[in-house]
């Protein structure tokens, strides 16, 4: 962000780390406020329980933000968790969220490219076929209004069925929740060129092969990345999804269900943050490959 | 798809006999809105021959960009007759017999000056060897040599549009149909891309179809001047334009080229052209 030589862009550079560490203070400190207002009820049955009247107000705060169990654990607690299960243990053991953070990422991505070529796929096809634009694009917009976490167990039940078993499932409920962007941004991208580019490729008397390939895939591209950010979200809370169903054995997910089965909700919100890091990790990665295709083609 | 032979054939049979390059007549285009039709073209007969430079002036709603696209196969006229090289405008755009020159330079972004011109180029399958020699020729052509590898962000208006002229030469058509080019450039650049165009005309020896509003410009370059008028779209008058071929911009001060913009005028005016302006 900071190049030599440009006062203007460091300056920039400067405001906007500026900005964004005032706002991380801010919500770290909002949350540490409300981390010892939500221990506090627990805090003082255990005082009460051990007989314990008189407490300095220090200590009490203390307590609240080391309980084992908290209604809301404090940043730190979270952090040292994560530190904990990421750092400090062997990425193959069952306790660490590198593993588990694997498992949801390979779904993730898996469903992430199925839904992406499924979404092109619908969009080239509903773009070339009126009959196809009619027909296809309610049932496109009605599967979304289905909730997934009512389909989703339906969606493994049904694959185990048919012996699909394993990744796969859980990678489907992750591609049925990518490829609606991915569809509607492409469709829309498509569309894009201007009725004078379109005729100019009539006037070369251009088919439509040629009229797809030339002028309405590139011109496509900037929405495809666009739709393809919202896309690989989404695709990582699908998977998160499916793996609620399937047992919770290995996953954020699973790591999620098993910290709410016993009430571990350090693990739970370690989980919570491991996956929205991830999240943006992979929106990020998503925005760099947009920036550089966009880039070697002329268009930024 | 017609072959290239036969293409070829069908360009010489246009050139040897002498029929006009585009013959229309009785032509009509009416659309269908929701306010009822449209009458954007009546009655239109007008034949254009080669080597000729036809411009057709009106205010806007004559229908003389609409006229320009039905000889492009544009659109499709629904009445009366039309042949461009002497057969219809669907077959003559088949057999690529002209290039078009839009209003904006409508150059892909993605593409750089060279790529947009081989755009048609690639279309008709011609080798790497002969599209690179179209594009460095026709960028000469306009003037924009050492240009093939910007990006149409980088070039100016004016050079945008020399480009597109480029991109619709570099199909080496015989036939330039070009729908008010410079209408968006300031008068100097206009001026002087009027005078490159003319020379180019003359050079190539080319029939050239140029719409435009701008009376100055349409006396400047034509040999012919098709004056139409609106509400429905038709053809007023015809205007012969016979100063001599090699002309510069002195020749706007000439009594000859006054007399003729004063025709032009007075042709605009009788067709009601301005009766609610």
């Amino acid at each position: 962000m900071n190049t030599p030589g440009s006062p203007l862009l460091a300056t920039v550079g400067r405001s906007q780390t500026l900005a964004v560490s005032v706002v991380l203070l801010l919500i770290i400190a909002i949350w540490y406020i409300a981390a010892i207002f939500l221990n506090t009820a627990f805090q003082e049955e255990l005082y009460k329980r051990a007989n314990r009247v008189e407490v300095s107000t220090e200590e009490f705060v203390t307590a609240t933000l080391s309980q084992e169990r908290p209604v809301l654990p404090s940043p730190h607690q979270v952090l040292e968790e994560i530190w904990k299960t990421t750092a400090l243990k062997k990425v193959t053991s069952k306790r660490s969220l590198v593993y588990h953070s694997w498992i949801t990422l390979s779904t993730t991505l898996v469903g992430f490219v199925i839904g992406t070529l499924l979404g092109i796929v619908l969009a080239v096809l509903i773009v070339h076929s009126r009959v196809l634009d009619k027909s296809l694009m309610p049932w496109i917009i009605t599967s979304q209004t289905i909730p997934i976490l009512a389909i989703a167990p339906m969606i493994i039940v049904v694959l185990n069925a048919v012996g699909i078993s394993g990744l796969l499932p859980k990678a489907f409920i992750s591609t049925y929740l990518s490829f609606f962007p991915v569809a509607v941004g492409m469709t829309k991208g498509l569309r894009s060129p201007d009725a004078i580019n379109m005729d100019l490729m009539k006037t070369f008397s251009a088919g439509n092969w040629q009229v797809f390939w030339k002028l309405r895939l590139p011109s496509s591209l900037p929405y495809l990345f666009t739709s393809m950010k919202i896309a690989i979200a989404i695709a990582l809370v699908g998977a998160i999804v499916g793996e609620l169903p399937t047992g919770a054995v290995s996953g954020l997910g699973a790591r999620l269900l098993s910290g709410s089965y016993y009430g571990q909700t350090v693990q739970i919100w370690s989980a919570l943050l491991t996956a929205a890091f991830l999240a943006a990790a992979l929106v990020a990665i998503v925005d760099i490959l947009n920036q550089v295709t966009l880039k070697r083609m002329g268009l930024s | 798809m017609l072959s290239a032979a036969e293409i070829e054939d069908g360009l010489e049979d246009a050139m040897q006999s002498s029929e006009p390059t585009i013959n229309i007549s009785e032509l009509s285009l009416t659309f269908e809105t929701n306010d009822g039709p449209v009458h954007a073209l009546s009655e239109i007969d007008l034949s254009i021959n080669h080597g000729d430079f036809v411009s057709f002036i009106g205010p806007s709603g004559c229908g003389k960009t609409t006229l320009l696209r039905v000889i492009a196969d544009l659109e499709k006229p629904t009445a009366g007759s039309i042949t461009v090289n002497g057969v219809t405008p669907e077959n003559a755009r088949l057999n690529r017999a002209y290039g078009y020159v839009f209003q904006a330079a409508a150059l892909y972004p993605w593409r750089t000056i060279g790529k947009n011109i081989a755009l048609p180029l690639e279309i008709m399958g011609l080798d790497r060897a002969e599209q690179k020699q179209r594009i460095e020729r026709n960028l000469e052509l306009v003037n924009l040599d050492g240009f093939e590898r910007k990006y149409p962000w980088q070039l100016s208006g004016g050079m945008q549009q020399r480009a597109s002229i480029a991109r619709a030469l570099a199909v080496d058509p015989d036939l330039l149909l070009m729908d008010e080019p410079f209408g968006a450039l300031d008068e100097i650049v206009r001026d002087h891309l009027n005078e490159q165009l003319l020379k180019l005309w003359d050079k190539t020896n080319k029939t050239v179809v140029f719409v435009t509003h701008s009376i100055p410009e349409a006396v400047f370059l034509s040999t012919k001047i098709v004056v139409l008028c609106p509400r429905p779209g038709r053809i007023h008058e015809v205007i012969d334009c016979d100063l001599p071929r090699n002309r510069t911009l002195d020749i706007r001060e000439t009594p000859e080229f006054l007399e003729i913009a004063h025709r032009v005028r007075e042709g605009l005016r009788a067709g009601h052209s301005y009766e609610d302006v």
